[in-house]
């Protein structure tokens, strides 16, 4: 059974139809991109994920059970974690705080504090720092570490590169395959269309809230991936060729 | 043609903007007519239905312009009982001083104006829901310092000068034309000055705070025009309060109460309409007088029903009459319509 | 010396403010709610308490420990009956909501218990008192309410800061949907502020009813005080709350010292001040 199932997925946001009958499947240990441009949807979707916003119609299942409706929160103790886009620490709270934030539904899974001190060695000298104080790229990685608490079975990670140097993307990005490895499913957002197809297993792109070309990366051309990007051509032909 | 120009055009033709959903010289009529009949009242019937009137009128008053300030400006304030009192004190020094009473009302509505200008300086600098405790306590230092002056009979307050001469049913009469005048420009002045360029103003503020003042509408400036007409208002009507009572208790003219009126009558009769306090004062007087033997539970039962209001009913009466009927008697919103369906 | 004796009555009615004022602060720093039925709240305590003593003939202390409690459950329910549904209307509608609990409040306890002014005996414990220093006596009622106020302030501080719920509801008041991301029920988290929020008035209110007297209409004024607290000391910060109930505290007791009639003015003119000159607050910024 997939861990993640998405059935005709339709989610507005205010009148506009910001996701359009969207279908994927996840299996455990895969890490799946989810690309596209700016207002394609990609952000509503991960945000209908989490439970932020109520599907127009369509069914989402984890693991079999149906999540369609639930509250945020309960996805939370269901396994679902997402990193928000722009980081959103909570900025009155320390460094440790925010990613203790992350025990609150105390569900089990390999993910500790000192786990995630091992994931980023820099966090434990920063610890008892205020989380306003850290730079964009250290706010992204405490964003990461506080969801990983949470001990998702599925971490929605939403523009991990939004607004960070291309070398601090990198350096997170690396970090990746350890977060698999402890038995999290990963489905990333990303804008940096050559960033998503270095880390992901299979590639989703998104095209004004309609999923467009699916596959693996080594199985696209550039070409094609260009073109479901931006729209261009005859994308059903161009997906076949 | 610039590329903006050509689309303002071409919306404009596609589309009839006007003001009012269904409004007509009729109702304009009707309303005449209505006027004419109260202000001809003191000559058909007893005086204790037009003094219970002249109550009506005050509330009415006192709502439009909390209405004005809370439902068109955004300034949810707890602390106008600051310009009631305000207003009637002064009307109490002004006829000390020899002024006839009944022009000292409209003098109060000035007096409120410059008491106004240093309150709203400090009380704009709470921002949101603080502003409603922060006009409260404004309002308590008004008491307490009134209270500190000989002059206007320190905490035991004082009466009014200057009216004993007059005829008891000239007074009952005079005091009850004055009233109706203030409910009528406080009413008129709130439809006029909401049709106008601070109307626009507010309600583009309003919908949308941030993108107001990009398109360069001065917000603070719009919020402090509606407070200080609001506490002009607002002082007129504890004028006439005084005109009508003949005397002023501290306690009694500064009482929170006095919010408490408005903002219930508001909420109920439909915050953000001008029609709102009209039909919100009617069903608060029918309250008071219905309950009027049991003490106060009148206004248990009137902070139920407003708690009630703002929990389920954001529109009060009115929203509820407008969307039924599409009926407005003051609109000072715009309409879009399709010229293919309409007329 | 009787200055002195001002500062140090003063700084003792500053911890009950301040005790009073944490409610406030605390539903208004996680919900954005301005309670304005808060004061009244405190004096439905004192009209219980007194309610209750009179009526059972229990002791004092007995009856805090019921009432407290009690307090902390009405607190939770109001705010998931009353206000959880008021929330999504905005700002105005809370505002509302608790303006007409307030009247009603007021109103019921006027029809229940008439408006005379009313005291609770706290027996001889509430007027005995000790030397501190040549002219100056402390009473042992205030001396012990202020240290009890401390007490709660720091109990809460440690609850805030040491505990995952605590946390939470420091995460909630920064940002609500990233907080119910990794997990927290906002209406469980705003239903736990409130309860703290009621049971704190409900202690404070206790012990302004042994303090001084109160009449049914006394609450409009006792929430001036909290929120004068509140915004001298500085919104989000439990020891400025201190500060800002300590400051009010020794100003109103420094203005009775100059002329009776002064000691609420001298408060109010204090709060104004402190909004002309420093609108943040005396110690802003920090939170908790």
């Amino acid at each position: 059974m997939s861990l993640l199932s998405i059935r005709d997925l339709t989610v507005h946001h205010g009148l506009l139809r910001a996701v359009d009958g969207v279908s994927l499947e996840l299996e455990r240990g895969e890490v799946l991109a989810v690309i596209g441009a700016n207002g394609a949807g990609k952000s509503t979707l991960l945000r209908a994920l989490a439970g932020l916003n109520a599907p127009t119609s369509g069914t989402v299942h984890l693991a079999g059970r149906d999540i369609t409706r639930s509250p945020a929160h309960q996805r939370v103790s269901a396994g679902i974690a997402l990193v928000p886009e722009g980081r959103r620490l909570f900025r009155s709270l320390t460094v440790e705080e925010n990613l203790l934030t992350g025990t609150y539904r105390k569900r089990s899974g390999p993910w500790t504090l000192q786990r995630v001190y091992e994931l980023f060695p820099w966090m434990t000298e920063r610890r008892r720092q205020n989380a306003a104080q850290l730079s964009g790229g250290e706010q992204q990685a405490v964003a990461i570490g506080r969801a990983l608490l949470t001990n998702p079975d599925l971490l929605l990670v939403d523009e991990l590169s939004l607004g960070l140097a291309p070398v601090i993307v990198r350096r997170i990005y690396e970090t990746l395959p350890e977060i698999v490895a402890a038995g999290t499913t990963a489905l990333v957002v990303e804008q940096d269309v050559s960033q998503a197809l270095r880390v992901a297993d299979r590639v989703h792109c998104l095209l004004e809230g309609r999923s467009v070309l699916a596959g693996r990366p080594a199985d696209l051309t550039a070409e094609q991936v260009e073109h479901a990007y931006f729209g261009i051509g005859d994308l059903t032909q161009d997906g076949k060729d | 043609m610039s590329l903006s120009q050509l689309l303002t055009e071409r919306a404009a033709a596609a589309v009839d903007v006007r003001r009012a959903a269904r409004t007509s010289k009729a109702s304009g009529g009707a309303l005449l007519a209505v006027v004419v009949l109260l202000a001809a009242l003191p000559y058909v019937v007893f005086s204790d239905i037009t003094d219970t009137l002249v109550n009506f009128y005050v509330l009415v008053a006192l709502a439009s312009m909390w209405n004005l300030l809370a439902g068109f400006g955004g300034l949810v304030s707890v602390g106008q009982q600051a310009f009631v009192g305000i207003g009637a004190y002064s009307v109490i020094a002004l006829a000390d001083l020899g002024v006839q009473p009944y022009l000292a009302v409209p003098l109060a509505a000035l007096t409120c104006v410059v008491f106004a200008v240093p309150t709203s300086w400090l009380a704009f600098r709470l921002r949101g829901d603080y502003f409603a405790v922060g006009t409260w306590v404004i309002a308590e230092v008004y008491r307490l310092l009134v209270v500190r002056v000989d002059a206007l009979g320190g905490a035991s307050g004082k009466g009014l000068a200057g009216l004993s001469g007059l005829d008891p049913a000239l007074r009952g009469a005079l005091t009850y034309w004055v009233a109706l005048a203030l409910t009528l420009a406080t009413v008129g002045g709130c439809y006029l000055l909401l049709r106008g360029r601070v109307g626009l103003s507010l309600m583009a503020v309003r919908d949308e705070e941030t993108a107001a003042s990009a398109a360069g509408i001065d917000v603070t400036r719009a919020k402090r025009i509606v407070y200080l007409v609001s506490a002009a208002g607002t002082g007129a009507a504890g004028g006439v309060i005084t005109i009508s009572s003949l005397s002023v208790n501290p306690d009694a003219i500064f009482n929170v109460q006095w919010s408490a009126y408005m903002i219930f009558i508001v909420v109920i009769g439909g915050i953000g309409f001008v029609e709102g306090p009209l039909l919100g004062a009617v069903v608060f007087f029918a309250l008071q007088q219905l309950l009027a033997d049991y003490g106060s539970w009148y206004l248990v039962l009137l902070g139920a029903v407003g708690i009630a209001a703002a929990r389920w009913l954001p529109g009060g009466l009115w929203g509820l009459v407008r969307d039924r009927t599409g009926l407005s008697l003051f609109p000072v919103g715009y309409y879009v319509r399709d010229p293919g369906h309409a007329r | 010396m009787q200055w002195f004796n001002a500062v140090v009555q003063g700084l003792l009615l500053g911890g009950l403010y301040a005790l009073f004022a944490t409610g406030l602060s605390l539903m208004f720093g996680v919900m954005r709610i301005v309670n304005l039925a808060h004061g009244d709240l405190a004096v439905v305590a004192s009209f219980l308490a007194l309610a209750l003593v009179g009526g059972t003939g229990l002791p004092l202390w007995v009856v805090i420990v019921v009432t407290v409690p009690l307090f902390a459950v009405l607190g939770y329910l109001t705010q998931r009956v009353l206000l959880q549904g008021s929330l999504s209307s905005g700002p105005l509608a809370t505002l509302l909501v608790t303006f007409g609990l307030s009247i009603v409040l007021q109103n019921v306890l006027l029809e229940i218990f008439s408006a005379d002014t009313r005291t609770l005996d706290g027996g001889s414990f509430a007027t005995s008192s000790f030397q501190l220093a040549g002219s100056v006596t402390v009473g042992w009622l205030p001396l012990v309410t202020f240290l009890l106020a401390c007490a709660v302030l720091a109990g809460i501080q440690v609850f805030l800061t040491r505990t995952g719920l605590g946390r939470m509801l420091r995460a909630s008041s920064d940002d609500r949907e990233t907080a119910n991301l990794v997990g927290a029920d906002s209406r469980h988290v705003y239903g736990v502020a409130t309860a703290i929020a009621f049971a704190t008035v409900a202690l404070a209110g206790l012990m302004f009813a042994v303090r001084s007297s109160f009449d049914p209409a006394t609450g409009p004024s006792r929430l001036i005080f909290a929120f004068e607290a509140v915004v001298i000391g500085g919104l989000g910060s439990l020891w400025g709350t201190l500060l800002g109930g300590i400051v009010l505290g020794v100003t109103q007791s420094l203005g009775s010292q100059i002329d009776p009639a002064m000691t609420l003015l001298a408060g109010h003119l204090v709060f104004l001040a402190v909004l002309a000159f420093r609108p943040q607050g005396l110690l802003a910024g920090r939170t908790t």
